[in-house]
């Protein structure tokens, strides 16, 4: 049994754990229950349990919680703004409608976050390469690419409202 | 009453009758039965406590009022359970019957409702519905069946709420119902300019009495404001927002996590297992044996593990040893059936389905071809694995149940436990992936008997590996075929040898989406055919995956009918259309037949969209196929290219579809957008592969699918016909392959007969 504290969208966390090399991934959505990070694959294969550990996307099925520790850890859920304002991509995934399943989202999300933080205007190749490791089992690819190019833009211009396909 | 003949080859499996007709539409023989579909439903009008209007459907057997209400929700309203709610506030519920997988139906199927009752979209709160065939009917996500199964029932919903508005608002004014109109949530009488909103009329309308169902008018479709539209997804906020939406997601005070391993392979018994050290394991809370009741489909035997965390349970399987029996286990070797099958290329088989005189056609042929071509199992690798979340209390038994046929899964759950059916309560959650994996319902029942002996709410979790190992897979096939063709380039002469695999038991049939009827375009077209089959004993579990039977068939059949149209000397869309040939149904009645009219139109679409015969980028090709399945029409055009290496770019698919008309656009495109990425992710590198009954694939290292560099810009084209709505989240899948080994052929002569494509030495 282990005691770790983890700082989470901001919020401190005490958790108790059995096992010290728990992943992240359980930590956060058995014990702390941010279950918007999703297990695909255990195996860094799948994406769909990416979050941000001090701004950069991590596989948090592969990284154990103790690693952790007191870095500044960012999921699906404190990605929006305190008051509840989406983050652009957040609205761009909504307004191209992106999910079918939608249970890859958060991690393609939180994966296109990270990009967009260090290549604020990608390519469609900067796309492909830095998505590449998001595996979307029902073929949303082409929207998240198109979502990801008007979140861009809106941040860039943040007073124009991001075309969508309502 | 509209019918449809079909024949039903397939296993029993807790299915919906429809489900089943509609895996089987394809293989329509000679023995036929008449089956109802699109009954009419009754309808039940209840008063809401708080006021307001609720119509609870009625199908047959008791009323939904007997039924127990579920009470009052604590804020002044009332939740029977029906399809609409109207509350004197002006909110309009609407409650979306079927599970959604991802196909999108908890928005397409609400939209139907508001449509006819006539209420702005953005007024509209969808909630997912309990699980009760009293109330709504079958209800479950497979066979693309949602729509057309629903589309009847949901708008007779929407049109008589709609109804009995308009009355109550013409007795309160007084004057004819004949004389208003509905408009944005409001009954209008346009000659005096009074307004009434639904809200103000829902305890009034409560008080009338039902329309007959026959008496209301639907909508035509150009008065439509919604359908047709871009909606997006009810639960996309919450999608990206990170609400718990998942079976996974779920969290109930008490909750203990579960694992179950089952032997590696189908049918093996635990001997031994070293349960003692496993529950001094920390976290571990329990770990005992299960005896299953032998069914593959439900339970068979194996450990369960509880522990306190999905990540202790998890551990804790890695380190269980357990000694299996496995005398009555699955044996099979897929290699050794490749060389089975091949001993069979070229001998008869069991005729399926003949017509004319092939010998005569063949002798009589200017020219035939041979060819054969094989296909391997595949997994559904759905990227929810299988879960399921269940707690015995109060002498029943409580699910949370990701399932494609939570009805199906809540009578097994029952006779399982003994227990009557309404004992079981299911709810149902947003699915991580449907693709017919979760047809099958074994999670529920390991659940189930995991909580029978627990005393808490289990969580049940399968790893990957698990889920990989332990799918209902897309069965392998290999085809002996073999074309005529006369001395003006018309096919004469069609021949196909099938071996296909049987479970067993009598009459032998194939397995499930491992048969084939010889019905299949062009079959029907040909003056002189011959399919025949020969079913190999399997052990290995099969089952539905998208476009069950035509997602493997259409790439054998539609590739082969391509190597016939270029030995011709013929181009392959006027070949096609030839084939086609005057607008027609194949069988006159049935919806589940193809419409050559239908069939045409979307090949010429496909082709002029795509430019067909026009000059291409160097080192570019097209290839162009059509399939028909699930009472979709559906061409596509590829167009690709590839370098000296063998590694191919798939750089467009253009699809033309005819699904009559379109519900929700951004849906349907998302289902056709997303049928092209599964077929395509499904030929390159996938294949499930089995030595000694074990699979030998177990995560998405050695199952990869496609990833977003390889995504080709797609583009979709509906065809919206006056024909009844059909769904789509299956029939764009099966033209994919073909389409796209018909560009490779024509971009390099070579012909991809076996898949995977890296079977060929292709890489993408």
């Amino acid at each position: 049994m282990a005691n770790i504290r983890l700082n989470v969208n901001g919020t401190e966390h005490n958790v108790d754990v059995v096992d010290p090399s728990t992943p992240l991934l359980w930590v956060l959505r058995d014990n702390i229950g941010l279950v918007g990070t999703k297990y695909g694959c255990g195996m860094a294969l799948c994406g769909a349990c990416t979050v941000h550990v001090n701004g950069s996307p991590i596989r948090s099925c592969s990284t154990p919680a103790i690693g952790v520790v007191g870095q500044r850890i960012t999921t699906i859920e404190g990605l929006a703004a305190g008051d509840g304002t989406l983050h652009p991509l957040q609205q761009a995934w909504i307004d191209h409608d992106v999910p079918q399943c939608g249970y890859c989202q958060a991690g393609q999300i939180m994966n296109a976050a990270a990009l967009l933080r260090q290549t604020p205007n990608p390519t469609d190749a900067e796309i492909d390469t830095a998505m590449a490791g998001n595996l979307c089992r029902c073929g949303t690819y082409q929207r998240i690419r198109a979502a990801i190019h008007a979140a861009a833009h809106a941040l860039a211009a943040p007073a124009t409202a991001i075309g969508g396909t309502q | 009453m509209r019918t449809f003949t079909t024949h039903t080859p397939v296993p029993e499996v807790d299915l919906p009758r429809s489900l089943i007709e509609a895996e089987a539409e394809w293989m329509r023989a000679s023995r036929s039965l008449q089956v109802p579909i699109g009954r009419r439903s009754f309808i039940k009008v209840s008063a809401l406590a708080g006021g307001g209007l609720a119509l609870a459907f009625w199908l047959g057997g008791r009323p939904a009022e007997a039924a127990p209400a579920s009470g009052d929700s604590g804020d002044g309203s009332f939740s029977p359970n029906a399809f609409i709610q109207i509350r004197p506030d002006g909110t309009v519920v609407v409650f979306a019957k079927n599970p959604e997988v991802g196909q999108g139906v908890k928005t397409s199927l609400p939209m139907i409702v508001a449509e006819e009752l006539d209420v702005p979209w953005e007024s509209v709160r969808v909630e997912q519905s309990a699980i009760d065939r009293e109330k709504y009917g079958d209800q479950f996500a497979g066979g693309s069946m949602s729509i057309p199964n629903c589309w009847d029932q949901l708008r007779e919903a929407g049109a008589i709420a709609r109804a009995m508005l308009v009355a109550a608002a013409a007795s309160e004014w007084k004057v004819s119902p004949g004389t208003c109109s509905t408009d944005g949530g409001r009954v209008v009488h346009k000659s005096s300019g009074r307004k009434l909103a639904y809200g103000d009329l829902a305890t009034k309308a409560a008080a009338l009495p039902v329309p007959d169902p026959k008496s209301v008018q639907f909508k035509s479709r150009k008065d439509y404001k919604l359908l047709g539209r871009r909606i997006t997804g009810v639960d996309n906020h919450a999608l990206v927002t990170g609400k718990p939406l998942f079976g996974t997601d779920l969290k109930l005070p008490g909750l203990v996590y579960a694992v179950y391993v089952k032997c590696p392979a189908t049918g093996g018994v635990p001997k031994e297992a070293d349960l003692d050290r496993i529950k001094s394991l920390p976290g571990v809370k329990d770990a005992f044996i299960v005896e299953g009741n032998g069914r593959v489909d439900q339970l068979m035997p194996g450990v369960a593990i509880v522990a306190d965390s999905t990540w202790s349970a998890f551990q804790a399987q890695k380190q269980l040893n357990v000694t299996w029996d496995e005398s009555a286990a699955s044996k099979d070797s897929w290699s050794g059936i490749i060389k089975q099958a091949e001993a069979l290329a070229g001998k008869p088989g069991e005729v399926v389905r003949a017509s004319g005189n092939i010998d005569a056609a063949f002798a009589a042929a200017a020219r035939t071809i041979d060819a054969r071509y094989t296909y391997p199992f595949l997994s559904h690798a759905n990227l929810e694995p299988q879960n399921c979340t269940a707690w015995a209390h109060d002498g029943g038994i409580e699910l949370w149940a990701p399932s494609q046929t939570p009805q199906g899964g809540r009578g097994a759950v029952a006779a399982y436990a003994g227990l009557s059916e309404d004992k079981v309560t299911v709810h149902q959650l947003r699915i991580g992936g449907g693709f017919g994996r979760r047809l099958m319902n074994d999670y529920m029942l390991e659940a189930a008997a995991i909580a029978k002996r627990v005393g808490a709410p289990v969580k049940l979790m399968w790893t990957r590996e698990a889920d990989m190992a332990h799918d209902f897979y897309r069965v392998g096939g290999f085809h002996s075929l073999k074309g005529g063709i006369d001395a003006s380039g018309r096919l004469t002469a069609w021949q196909d040898h099938f071996v296909t695999f049987t479970e067993g038991g009598e009459p032998r049939k194939p397995v499930r989406g491992g048969g084939m009827s010889g019905t299949d375009f062009p079959c029907p077209m040909v003056p002189n055919l011959k399919v025949m089959q020969t079913m190999l004993p399997l052990a290995i579990p099969t089952g539905w995956w998208r476009a069950p039977g035509s997602c493997a068939l259409a790439f054998a059949i539609q590739g082969f009918l391509h190597e016939l149209s270029v030995a011709a000397g013929r181009d392959h869309l006027e070949f096609l259309l030839e084939l086609m040939g005057e607008p027609r149904w194949l069988e006159e009645g049935n919806p589940n037949a193809l419409n050559t009219g239908r069939g045409a139109a979307v090949i010429r679409l496909a082709a002029e969209k795509a430019g067909w015969g026009k000059p291409l980028p160097k080192g570019h090709a097209l290839g162009l196929a059509f399939y028909f399945s699930h009472r979709g029409h559906v061409a596509e055009v590829v167009e690709v290219s590839m370098d000296s290496g063998n590694k191919l770019k798939l750089h467009r698919v253009v699809v033309a579809a005819d699904a009559g008309p379109i519900i929700n656009r951004s849906g349907a495109e998302n289902q056709v957008e997303g049928s092209v990425i599964d077929g395509y992710s499904a030929m390159i590198e996938q294949e499930i592969t089995f030595e000694a009954g074990r699979v030998q694939q177990s995560n998405f290292h050695d199952y990869p699918l496609v990833r977003m560099p390889n995504q080709p810009k797609i583009e979709v084209h509906f065809i919206e016909s006056d024909f009844p709505p059909s769904g789509l989240g299956e029939p764009a899948l099966p033209p994919l392959a073909p389409a796209v080994c018909n560009a490779i052929f024509t971009l390099t002569g070579k012909r991809v007969r076996t898949l995977p494509l890296s079977k060929e030495g292709i890489t993408v």
